[in-house]
């Protein structure tokens, strides 16, 4: 079972397999033709922060899996072994202070080393200074506004049309039929490859959260706060997130785009809005 | 002092003559102040409940069986996620442990009842009043509560017709789980047997005894915060409105204070379940059993300082961040020192492997999973990702549903023979936890990987990515409730008839309950017994 998953699998890393094996019954039903579909573990992402994440979930998930197989293995064994039916006598003992001193003090120290490399990182995620480019994000129900606050650029990103359509209760329209149902937005996030990004974070109604899986952000966008966070994302592309705070009918339907450019294309599109803006403004008069 | 305690006037005249005709059958029901008959009602009323909350879980489930919106508007979609949570932690799990409470704590302290039978009755009847207002908002205009059972503010205030009912309801629940609380407290101070030292006293009772404390720490401060939301709406505050000066986040701070001790009211009396089961048919006293009194005593401080941690995406201090990622982990440490010492108790025992200790194995392996993946969303960098996905709604529903329910279900099949004079049918209780313990992993275990994989939390669709996993967890679920229909079919077998137990009922089981007739006369321990 074990090596189905892992062969199918084998580009997002070791992980799965192992988790794989602990759904055997899972995987069995899933079958190995459409095994490749079945997303078992975190993505790396494309910041740094998402991979010094990545890499702390994969160490405590696997301290994790050998405190596990050791604790289980004990219970397998006592289940096996003692059963009455098999003629065990009951022992005597009900206590064991070296045994009790040993199982307090391994895992307190098994916590301090787990503990020690999450701070270092939770540090260098406080760290929002020298940001190149400043963001400000505001959730409302239910859409997101970026308001680009050196340049003065800003606008609404909602839902795209044929998500929208085809997400109303009883549409007749298959969602798989949508591109990127759900996750897709008429004006997406746009930010340069390379470029360590600022986000001041808010609301306007109640709270919503925003969240890019494989940039590992998210931070909630509380009214009368602006919370700080930052990214600095290393490959050009399109990357997809949503609210992940409970905010309303619409909660499910707010998703976050962004798309990162290469320095000349940000530039492109930053002049672009900027025109499109200066002529709005201009027809507003 | 201790006999005006136990003196239950008035219904001794009652009791005796079995009630005939409809209207004295309810009143001897609605007016009961003796402790088994108020633990029936507990027990009935949270099994009732059961299925209620369970039933809203199946029309989640319905709705997320594949993508697209079929069955629920997104509405009455965050109407059934809202109400089911509110309903199975106030109206099923803690009114079951309550149930446990008041049946066994006098039988194992050997106490004739409950210190405060009146309370008692009060404790009781407050509930289905609350539960009735909660689940009738669903048909108010505006429709139920949608705003989470966290009830955060602003989204909270935008609650319809519904809200201030939700407010009271919480209100009665929270008064009825105080009284209750300071009725075990007080029954556990005061009517323990000539002899039964603290440290004598049964691990049930024990965590009780701890859990009672907890509740009356916690509960208060929920009714305030509810009590400052009220203000907010009706009255012109602002506690938690940013634009007249108050702080949203202030409540999450009040919630929480609240709501994670919540977490180990609900495990605690599951663990003192445990605590009991796995010795009687390990046929061998529980190992360690100051260290597992002490080790409840940490694991309930502990969670008075850990609250935050339901909160590391708000924006808090590096300090605050820090402090509670590190309390957080340091429940690891009595909690694993709980696992081991069973693990130790089943160690060099004689097995046997009746329902009730087959769901308290199955509780060992899966409630140390949800452990483990709470140790996981402790490390704060890593439950940034985590955090509002299905990863988290995978964890919480590990700890609580083979974790507190299995817990509830082992002390059911326990002391089911010891309530009805008979044993249940054992193949029927086989068959509910074999059916149980497979759904339940079918259905929780596919959302560890649809949280790792993005999906958010309390959304009524998805994108397709998603559809494989939510497929296997809906028919999980499914399956799942369908097997609770065994249970309820063999607690009504048990209760009409079957093979009379005798009073020690198994043979590995020790303590005073086990020394009254099966079932359990009206009155118990007239005569305080004697400890040896």
């Amino acid at each position: 079972m074990t090596i189905i998953a892992f062969s199918a699998d084998r580009a997002r890393g070791r992980a799965p397999c192992l988790l794989a094996g602990l759904l055997g019954t899972l995987a069995c039903l899933a079958g190995s033709p459409a095994w490749a579909d079945y997303k078992l573990n975190m993505p790396e992402g494309v910041t740094t922060t998402s991979h010094e994440i990545y890499d702390l979930h994969m160490l405590v998930f696997w301290v994790c899996t050998l405190i596990a197989l050791g604790v289980y293995a004990a219970m397998v064994y006592a289940i096996v072994k003692f059963r009455k039916s098999a003629g065990a006598k009951p022992a005597k003992f009900s206590h064991n202070t070296t045994a009790e001193v040993i199982w307090t003090v391994i895992p307190a120290v098994i916590l301090v080393a787990l503990a020690i490399p999450a701070a270092g990182t939770l540090i260098r995620m406080n760290d929002t200074r020298n940001a190149q480019l400043t963001i400000k994000v505001t959730g409302y129900q239910w859409r997101w506004q970026y308001d680009y606050i050196d340049d003065g650029v800003k606008f609404f990103s909602v839902l795209d049309r044929k998500s929208n359509a085809a997400r109303q209760l009883r549409s007749g329209i298959d969602p798989k039929t949508v591109e990127n149902y759900l996750l897709e937005v008429d004006k997406p996030m746009v930010v340069p490859v390379n470029t360590k990004v600022r986000l001041l974070v808010t609301a306007a109604d109640v709270i919503h959260s925003w969240w890019v899986p494989v940039f590992a952000v998210k931070q909630d966008a509380i009214p009368g706060y602006i919370n700080e966070v930052w990214f600095t994302v290393r490959e050009e592309g399109t990357y997809r997130g949503q609210c992940v705070e409970l905010c309303g009918m619409d909660h499910g339907f707010m998703p976050i785009v962004v798309r990162v450019l290469s320095r000349t294309e940000y530039d492109t599109w930053l002049s672009s809005q900027k025109a499109a803006a200066q002529t709005s403004q201009n027809t507003g008069q | 002092m201790s006999t005006t305690a136990f003196d239950t006037h008035g219904h001794d005249q009652a009791h005796g003559q079995k009630p005939t005709g409809l209207v004295p059958w309810i009143l001897r029901w609605v007016t009961t102040t003796n402790h088994k008959d108020i633990g029936t009602l507990y027990l009935l009323f949270s099994l009732l409940m059961l299925f209620v909350g369970g039933g809203m879980a199946m029309l989640i489930r319905a709705e997320l069986l594949q993508p697209g919106l079929q069955f629920l508007n997104p509405v009455r979609f965050n109407q059934m996620t809202t109400v089911h949570a509110l309903i199975m932690v106030f109206g099923m799990i803690m009114p079951a442990f309550a149930g446990f409470a008041n049946w066994m704590v006098p039988l194992q302290i050997g106490a004739p009842d409950m210190a405060l039978p009146r309370l008692n009755n009060w404790s009781f009847w407050l509930l289905p009043f609350a539960s009735t207002l909660l689940i009738l908002t669903l048909f108010l205009p505006g429709g139920a509560p949608a705003g989470g059972w966290t009830m955060y503010p602003p989204l909270v205030l935008q609650t319809g017709d519904a809200f201030p009912f939700l407010i009271f309801a919480v209100h009665l629940l929270g008064v009825s789980s105080i009284l209750a609380a300071i009725n075990i407290i007080v029954t556990i101070m005061n009517l323990r047997a000539p002899g039964m030292s603290l440290l004598k006293m049964p691990m049930f009772t024990w965590t009780w005894l701890i859990t009672a404390y907890l509740l009356l720490l916690a509960m208060p401060v929920l009714a305030g915060g509810v009590t400052m939301l009220l203000t907010d709406r009706f009255f012109g505050t602002s506690f938690f409105s940013a634009a007249g000066g108050g702080d949203p986040v202030l409540f999450q701070h009040i919630f929480w204070f609240f709501g994670h001790p919540e977490v180990y009211v609900i495990i605690l009396p599951a663990f003192g379940i445990i605590s009991e089961v796995i010795p009687t048919f390990s046929r061998k006293p529980l190992f360690g059993y100051a260290a597992m009194v002490y080790a409840t005593a940490s694991i309930a401080f502990l969670s008075l300082v850990v609250w935050a941690h339901h909160m590391f995406t708000v924006g808090m201090p590096l300090a605050g961040q820090l402090f509670f990622m590190l309390t957080t982990m340091i429940i690891a440490v009595p909690t694993g020192v709980k696992v081991f010492n069973w693990t130790a108790t089943l160690w060099k025992g004689s097995l046997s492997f009746e329902t009730p200790m087959l769901f308290a194995l199955a509780f060992l392996f899966l409630f140390t999973l949800g452990g483990f993946s709470g140790l996981m969303l402790a490390i704060v960098p890593a439950d940034i990702q985590y955090h509002d996905t299905y990863f988290v709604v995978a964890h919480f529903h590990y700890v609580l549903v083979p974790g507190a329910l299995f817990g509830a279900f082992a002390g059911t099949y326990y002391w089911l023979p010891k309530w009805t004079g008979h044993m249940y049918d054992e193949k029927l209780g086989k068959l509910h936890f074999w059916l149980t313990v497979i759904f339940v992993n079918v259905t929780f275990f596919p959302q560890h990987f649809l949280g790792l994989a993005g999906m958010p939390r309390r959304i009524p669709d998805y994108s397709p990515q998603f559809a494989d996993f939510n497929f296997i967890s809906s028919l999980g679920a499914f399956g799942l409730g369908a097997a609770q229909l065994i249970f309820v079919y063999v607690i009504i077998k048990c209760a009409r008839g079957g093979p009379k137990a005798t009073a020690q009922v198994w043979e590995g089981a020790h303590g005073l309950e086990w020394t009254v007739p099966s079932p359990a006369p009206h009155h118990t321990f007239a005569e305080p017994p004697e400890i040896k």
